[in-house]
């Protein structure tokens, strides 16, 4: 029941941040960006990741996994945060291995679950169709055809759908637009004839894509889960994905306040350092009253992902409203704080602004959440 | 069974052998509070027998040892007390600036000899006791206090006058804030004294505050002489246990802003009740119904920054910053659910006086809350210790 880190998650953070110190600091995102990588992330770094047993953390050993947590991952994340890394940590670990061990078949957790822990292969969410979150607003559809379904639909801002081998696809297959009913959950082969991956340049250097499936013929093994009761489920994995995408966010939060409270030790105006000025010493107290608040509540929400699912759904939403509006004041402050050169590309500090606001949108943004929050609690 | 439920189960029969059926009902207001002392006038004989009870077990001050008025429990035990007595819905027995201020700070810096005579008169609520700290030109820059004592061979003789000095009329005892030397640096000359508020010399007159109530008073001491032995911890010194029990003062001002549970109404259950709600079930009010939501998340984010710090502290963290970033921020907090609730009960929530509004206790208690961010260390010095201690930005030379 624990919200405090316990020695070994200690350690494993301590390893974690190290990690990515070394081998993936914020100068390799920005490498990444200026030379159009075409993977737009380093094969080498993520096989690394997977050595380390981190793409296994919460998934059972007989799946190459570690039997742990949640927690652990979020752990992980939240060092990867701070050095901005990109990874498919998130996108094929988080929510694809998370949303196959929740509804897949023995059958198939059994072929794919070990090849995504173990880098082999990689794995994406195919589920928002606008500019925003909306898990019911579902055009995508897979309608009978024999003993196969038929795809058809295009889903936009699919994280890292770039490099996936595989999508998770949420499609309609009864019902209307608007009905929670009906939603089932597939598994796509990226080599499926008829899909369609269209890498997207996104502002804060991290991949998306724009993908479409076109009369997509599936066998029926593809679908997973119950037929028309993807609903439910696809909540867990959203809710388990905010606590982790929470915990990333926390990481680049706290790095871009450290960052910002090491210059105002530095820079000097006036004949002194601006740190002495009260207005913002004032401004950077409230940032870190906001920062303590928000460790809480990720730490909560990992928690629930972890024991007690049954309050993970409020507790995901109150998790990614706060982490939120926290990262959005943080980094704002950050640049506005450094003054003219925080507006460089040459200083870091502006990558922290830009994968902000994309991990804010990210599964819902703080007034998605906000809203969702009131109908959780009743009112 | 173990014998922590053993415990319980004993716990449990004997507070409802003992607790006085009246004293389990929802306290509705400041006046239901008991503080007892020699001036107090029982609010009713039930709430004297449960202090009485509750006393003569030590379970006013369950883990404190029992040689000092305590119940001499684990802290395992005091939880289980604390539980079954949140299950019964008993009220808290004795509520006492002695418990929660001052003992922490004798129990650190006080010889056995004044822990003896002070410690036992606290539990038992024999002693009412008031803080004095500020004075007129002494607030936030609390070390500048000129409130003086000059020794004269066994004692001291106190001059000068506190202000704001909660319950200083009603008070039996003042731990007080002295000047014991007017030529060094003044965090180096301040000394803490205790002394008796009936001591020739010692006089008071209450101040009325904004939400109509007068809990404070100004204090003024004309030559006061105070028994020697009733400095605590070293003389000039005092400065050290001015600031621990500041510590304290904050942390019990900081749980304010917990969420609240137990059987009041809740925010959502008034928005509900005064704004009605779709077939949905969604609040009518959508601007308000968001303000709601965002303020639940704060407050639960506070519950939880309480809980994980406790967690922390648990497995050998440092609670160093917690105090201030938690004062500020709890009663930051509870400023706003107060503002919050006149906005959701509307114009029914500003009366004033009468029963229909029930003597004005919703905006009585909003106009108190105000002094929340005051008290005990304004948020804008929780702000300043934050920033130079916490975050180590430099000083302003
Ligand atoms: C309900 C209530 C009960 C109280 N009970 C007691 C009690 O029992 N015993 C006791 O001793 N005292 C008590 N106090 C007094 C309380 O501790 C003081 O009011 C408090 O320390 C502030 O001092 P001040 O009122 O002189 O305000 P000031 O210090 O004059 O402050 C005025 C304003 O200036 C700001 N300010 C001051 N210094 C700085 C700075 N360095 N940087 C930025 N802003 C600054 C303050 O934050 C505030 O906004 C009580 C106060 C209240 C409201």
């Amino acid at each position: 029941m624990s919200l405090a880190l316990d020695e070994q998650q200690r350690l494993l953070q301590e390893s974690a941040e190290s990690f990515f110190a070394g081998k993936a600091p914020v100068s390799a995102l920005r490498r990444l960006r200026d030379d159009k990588d075409e993977t737009g992330f380093s094969r080498e770094l993520w096989q690394q990741m997977c050595q380390m047993g981190w793409t296994g953390t919460f998934l059972p050993e007989t799946y190459g996994g570690l039997g742990l947590g949640f927690k652990e991952l979020g752990v992980v994340m939240q060092a990867s945060g701070r050095t901005l890394s990109a990874s498919p940590l998130f996108s094929s670990i988080a929510l694809g291995a998370s949303c196959l061990s929740l509804v897949g078949s023995e059958a198939q957790k059994a072929r794919l679950l070990p090849q995504f822990v173990s880098g082999e292969k990689l794995a994406a969410l195919a589920l928002q169709e606008g500019a925003h979150h909306d898990p019911v607003n579902i055009a995508t559809s897979a309608t009978r055809e024999g003993d196969a379904w038929l795809l058809s639909g295009c889903k936009r801002h699919v994280a890292d759908g770039h490099t996936a081998d595989v999508f998770m696809v949420v499609a309609r297959t009864a019902g209307s637009a608007r009905d929670e009913q009906g939603l089932s959950l597939f598994l796509v082969d990226s080599g499926t004839p008829g899909v369609n991956v269209e890498r997207r340049f996104m502002v804060d250097s991290r991949n998306m894509a724009e993908v479409t499936f076109d009369k997509v013929l599936l066998d029926a093994d593809c679908l997973m889960g119950e037929l028309n009761g993807g609903y439910a489920p696809l909540q867990v994995v959203i809710d388990r994905g905010n606590a982790v995408l929470s915990a990333e966010m926390l990481g680049s939060a706290l790095e871009a306040f450290e960052r910002t409270l090491d210059y105002l030790k530095q820079r000097e105006q006036f004949g002194a350092l601006i740190g002495t000025f009260q207005a913002l010493q004032h401004r950077a107290a409230q940032m870190f009253c906001e920062l303590e608040m928000s460790r809480s509540v990720v730490m909560e929400a990992l928690r629930c992902a972890d024991e007690s699912p049954e309050q993970l759904a409020i507790a995901s939403s109150r998790a990614k409203v706060q982490m939120s509006e926290t990262l959005r004041l943080v980094t704002d402050e950050s640049i506005q704080m450094h003054g003219g050169i925080g507006m460089t590309d040459e200083e870091e500090i502006g990558f922290f602004l830009k994968r902000a606001r994309v991990a804010q949108q990210l599964l819902g943004d703080e007034h998605y959440h906000l809203n969702r929050f009131a109908g959780l609690s009743d009112y | 069974m173990s014998e922590l439920d053993a415990f319980r189960e004993e716990v449990r029969s004997w507070l409802e052998e003992n607790c006085p059926p009246a004293m389990r009902t929802p306290m509705r207001s400041d006046e239901d509070v008991c503080w007892a002392g020699r001036q107090w006038q029982f609010q009713s004989e039930d709430q004297r027998l449960w202090l009485q009870r509750m006393a003569e077990k030590g379970w006013t001050v369950p883990e404190w040892p029992e040689k000092y008025g305590g119940g001499g429990l684990s802290s395992a035990e005091a939880r289980v007390l604390q539980q079954e007595m949140a299950a019964l819905g008993c009220r808290p027995p004795l509520a006492s600036l002695g418990i929660i201020m001052l003992a922490p700070a004798m129990f650190k810096f006080a010889s056995e000899e004044q822990k003896l005579e002070h410690l036992p008169k606290i539990a038992s609520g024999e002693i009412r006791w008031c803080q004095g700290y500020s004075e007129p030109g002494a607030g936030s820059d609390l070390a500048s206090l000129q409130t003086s004592a000059i020794r004269k061979g066994d004692h001291y003789v106190v001059n000068g006058s506190k202000i704001w000095t909660s319950y200083g009329d009603k008070a039996d005892w003042i731990f007080c804030l002295v000047r014991t030397d007017a030529n060094a640096p003044k965090r180096e000359s301040i000394s803490f004294l205790l002394f008796d508020m009936a001591s020739p010399g010692v006089s008071t007159s209450p101040i009325q505050l904004i939400s109509g109530a007068s809990p404070f008073c100004q204090t003024f001491f004309d030559d006061v002489e105070v028994p020697a032995r009733n400095l605590v911890g070293e003389v000039n010194k005092g400065w050290t246990v001015a600031k621990y029990l500041l510590q304290h003062e904050r942390n019990m001002a900081a749980a304010l802003g917990r969420s609240r549970s137990g059987k009041k109404k809740t925010l959502p259950q008034i928005a509900v009740e005064a704004l009605g709600t779709d077939d949905a079930g969604t609040l009518k009010e959508p601007v308000l119904r968001q303000k709601l939501a965002r303020f639940q998340i704060r407050e639960q984010a506070f519950t939880l920054t309480m809980q994980r710090i406790g967690d922390e502290m648990a497995r050998g963290g440092d609670p160093g910053p917690a105090s201030s970033v938690l004062k500020y921020y709890g009663s930051e907090t509870n400023k706003q659910r107060r503002e919050l609730w006149l906005a959701l009960a509307g114009m029914d929530s500003l009366g004033w006086e009468g029963e229909v509004f029930d003597e004005g206790i919703v905006a009585r208690s909003w106009l108190r809350s105000k002094a929340n961010s005051i008290e005990g260390g304004t948020s804008e010095v929780q702000l300043n210790i934050i920033a130079k201690r916490v975050l180590g930005l430099p000083s302003a030379v």
